[in-house]
């Protein structure tokens, strides 16, 4: 198996240099979300600048997938519209449950589409999918996403 | 070389000689989790599906008289094969519904207490101001059910610490186990840090006490001689998979007297003697604990490979793991970077090695060594709370057993330094 396919340098580099960690000072909402079948733990908050873009906060701990991919969310919706945020991250879970044969659009989800490879390790997928669950999560009690939307 | 022929053992098990991740050669290191199946044991299942199959202990014609005696003679081959009486050996599903069986006796008795106070045995009824005590190495079949009786009945949970090497912390045992405490529920050898616990000695201080002693033998059982008798518990509970059997099948194991003063778990047919539209009476044990058509054909396969071990001779494999466990603890003991989460040598500890790597989560590890076709545990092993003792969210585990030998732990050690190289954080 070649580990770089799914190790993508991308990964690698979020995962020992990450962006944007930390927590908000006056977050809408906050959500905690565990992988309980490994112990991987994520606090994302939301909150609203003010021109309408989404702020993100998180803190965690966990394999290099799973913070990796906070640090890649956090990067790639900071300030964005949540027309645009809800855009990626629906886009980013189609990718992690396409078992690997999607072919991601980097316009949408920019460093994201180093995780294609994830998809195909049935049981990495859930690391990758952890920030973005929670921001869901996040933004449901925040109030900026109805519960009708969420997938 | 080991006292086992581990060659020749490989043989026995298919799976063993298959490829994974693109042609490497699986070095299956998860026995903790589940073992392999040996062929006979695989035979077994498919000669009573084909010879023998019909529900057990109902009917009268000829396939009903041999799944029968299949079922009952493996009754007997496990039991025999701790020392144990056949009626004293009770059929579960699985180690953890074993140990629910075990604590629902607590809650069933203290709900009955309530509406039929004669029909509820007092050794079983809980009440605000009693206490149950486990250890804080349990794996969560042993102390969630614990937790919920302790919910249901307003009694308190308490457990036994850990020190720093993984070994229970015994210093305030008196206290712990006082005359509050209705039940002492311990693991015999921890799954997560290998420690091989003095369950005899903590089973006379439940007895002191008047509690029931039960012991968790997942870990113990399918890797050393044990005779149920000897360990001084009133319940001890394993399962089959962990021991080169089929899932699906467990075992509780109890004293004619605990087996009659605990009233049933599930209930329905089966387990009972006579019914009647009013009410019901039960059947004695182990029928009185089995209700439902039991699982036959699991049964003949766990007793196909009890005979297993049996022709190898728990001696030996018990021999055998101790040299793998030295072998691996001073490979670990020898990589810059990794701590071993539990005893650091190999008195009074089992064949289950947890360690993590600085700078590296197991998931990461895990999955580099999976590259190499080398199967072992990551995350938190059922024992998340142990975890916590020890200040990591989740840890590697290896765990190997008679089909392995020091050619497969050098492949694992092999992979951890890969992992190291890969991302970079040797020193």
């Amino acid at each position: 198996m070649n580990l770089e396919a799914l190790y993508q340098d991308i990964i690698l580099d979020h995962y020992k240099n990450p962006r944007g960690k930390g927590l908000l000072e006056h977050p809408l909402a906050s959500a905690f979300h565990v992988n309980p079948t490994c112990g991987d733990e994520i606090t994302v908050e939301v909150g609203v600048d003010e021109s309408g873009g989404l702020r993100i906060g998180y803190e965690g701990q966990g394999c290099s997938i799973s913070q990796a991919s906070a640090s890649v969310l956090v990067e790639l919706l900071q300030g964005k519209s949540m027309v645009e945020s809800e855009q990626a991250r629906l886009a980013f879970i189609d990718l992690m449950h396409s078992k690997g044969v999607g072919e991601p659009d980097e316009d949408v989800l920019g460093d994201a589409v180093a995780f294609a490879g994830v998809a195909k390790f049935p049981a990495r997928v859930k690391c990758a999918l952890l920030a973005w669950m929670a921001l869901q999560d996040a933004e449901i009690q925040a109030g900026l996403l109805t519960t009708g939307e969420q997938t | 070389m080991t006292v086992l022929d581990v060659a020749a053992i490989k043989a026995d098990f298919p799976i063993l000689s298959t490829t994974v991740r693109g042609g490497q050669p699986l070095v299956y290191l998860d026995s903790g989790a589940t073992s392999q199946k040996p062929v006979v044991v695989l035979d077994a299942e498919r000669d009573f599906y084909e010879h023998a199959n019909a529900a057990v202990h109902r009917g009268a014609h000829a396939l009903a008289e041999a799944a029968t005696d299949a079922f009952e003679d493996a009754r007997r081959t496990i039991a025999n094969f701790n020392g144990a009486r056949s009626q004293d050996l009770i059929f579960t599903k699985n180690a953890t519904e074993s140990l629910n069986l075990a604590a629902y006796a607590f809650s069933n008795a203290t709900a009955l207490a309530q509406f039929e106070p004669h029909s509820a045995n007092p050794q079983f009824v809980l009440k605000p101001g009693d206490s149950i005590v486990v250890t804080e190495m349990e794996h969560h079949a042993n102390l969630v059910p614990w937790q919920e009786v302790c919910r249901k009945t307003g009694a308190t949970l308490r457990w036994i610490p850990l020190t720093d090497e993984g070994r229970l912390d015994l210093t305030n045992i008196d206290s712990i186990i006082d005359k509050t405490t209705k039940a002492v529920s311990v693991v015999h050898q921890s799954n997560i840090l290998g420690t091989l616990n003095p369950v005899r000695h903590l089973m006379e201080l439940a007895h002191a006490v008047n509690a029931v002693g039960i012991i968790d033998a997942c870990q113990s059982i399918p890797h050393m001689p044990v005779r149920l008798d000897e360990l001084g518990a009133d319940l001890v509970a394993w399962s089959g998979h962990k021991m080169l059997g089929p899932t699906g099948i467990g075992c509780l194991w109890g004293t004619e007297s605990i087996l009659n003063a605990m009233p049933p778990f599930l209930t329905g047919g089966s387990m009972i003697e006579m019914v009647a539209m009013e009410k019901s009476t039960f059947a004695s044990p182990p029928a009185k604990f089995e209700a439902g058509t039991p699982m036959a054909a699991q049964a003949v396969g766990l007793a196909a490979a009890v005979r297993y071990l049996e022709n190898i001779g728990m001696d030996a494999v018990a021999a055998h793991e101790d040299a793998l466990t030295q072998y691996t603890l001073d490979a670990l003991n020898s990589l810059d970077g990794v701590r071993i989460i539990g005893p650091t040598d190999s008195n009074d500890r089992g064949s289950a090695i947890s360690f993590v790597v600085e700078g590296l989560h197991p998931h990461d590890v895990g999955q580099v060594l999976d590259s190499t076709g080398v199967a072992v545990r990551v995350g938190h092993h059922c024992a998340w709370p142990t975890c916590r003792r020890f200040g990591v969210p989740s840890t590697t585990r290896i765990s190997p057993y008679i089909y392995n030998d020091f050619a497969d732990l050098d492949k694992a050690v092999l992979g951890i330094q890969a992992a190291q190289d890969f991302f970079g954080v040797n020193a």
